[in-house]
């Protein structure tokens, strides 16, 4: 089973993504803890792809979708804008952090260690991120 | 979605932050942060017990100021994270960089040791 939700890129959009998500896994009766991680991996990613692959223009679209399949539940984002794969991106250590005193390089180190298989693509124009959480 | 009240009593600067902190609220609370470095508090208590939710830019916030602390020997200590919220805290390993306790006294008592 799919859902799909369609935000503008902009910040304010991001406490809809998380509704959104919330309420699909306490739908299909995933723990609370497990769900809070999921929702905040979600989250990171959508920030990302407001923030810096579409420069907070709330005209562009990010076309969220939530499949809950046998074993796995996988999260899917297509947009228009900067491509960017996370698998390539080396996060900074946490010690480079902070002694760098900057504000960012946290929220991708997360979804790395949330998720289990991260995967990026291009299609026609849209650029496709999905995030997979395997489940017993 | 956010709401962060200061109060400074008995020596000590309290940040109380209720609601949701994500990327686009986040600012709030650097502000908080900010504000109390300007005014040069030494002693800063974090109370996040009506903290429903933080992202990486709200956690990046307090990890961005832990240097210049350090360098300017200000004590940070943070009280009342809830179950969720913490786990956060734990997939990034932050319970080792910065001071967490569970109460709010224990938070008070942190600056006496």
């Amino acid at each position: 089973m799919s859902s799909t939700l369609t935000i503008g890129c902009n910040k304010e959009e991001l406490v809809k993504i998380r509704q959104f998500t919330s309420d699909m896994l306490e739908e299909h009766h995933v723990p609370d803890l497990q769900a809070h991680k999921l929702v905040l991996a979600v989250d990171e990613v959508c920030a990302n792809l407001i923030i810096h692959a579409n420069d907070c223009n709330p005209s562009s679209r990010i076309e969220f979708d939530i499949d809950f399949r046998p074993k796995q539940i996988v999260f899917t984002f297509r947009d228009k804008g900067t491509g960017f794969d996370i698998n390539e991106y080396e996060s900074p250590s946490m010690e480079e952090i902070v002694s760098s005193r900057r504000q960012g390089g946290l929220g991708l180190m997360l979804v790395k260690r949330i998720m289990d298989k991260i995967e990026f693509s291009t299609e026609k124009n849209h650029n496709i991120c999905r995030l997979i959480k395997m489940y017993p | 979605m956010a709401e962060i009240t200061t109060e400074n009593k008995d020596g000590i600067h309290f940040i109380t932050v209720n609601g949701e902190i994500d990327a686009g609220s986040s600012i709030y609370l650097d502000d908080a942060l900010k504000n109390a470095l300007g005014n040069g508090e030494k002693k800063i208590v974090a109370d996040l017990s009506g903290l429903d939710y933080i992202s990486s830019a709200g956690l990046g916030v307090f990890i961005s100021h832990l240097d210049e602390f350090n360098q300017q020997k200000i004590q940070l200590t943070l009280f009342g994270i809830n179950e969720t919220v913490k786990q956060v805290f734990d997939i990034l390993g932050l319970e080792k960089l910065l001071t967490i306790v569970e109460s709010k006294e224990a938070a008070i008592s942190s600056f006496n040791e």
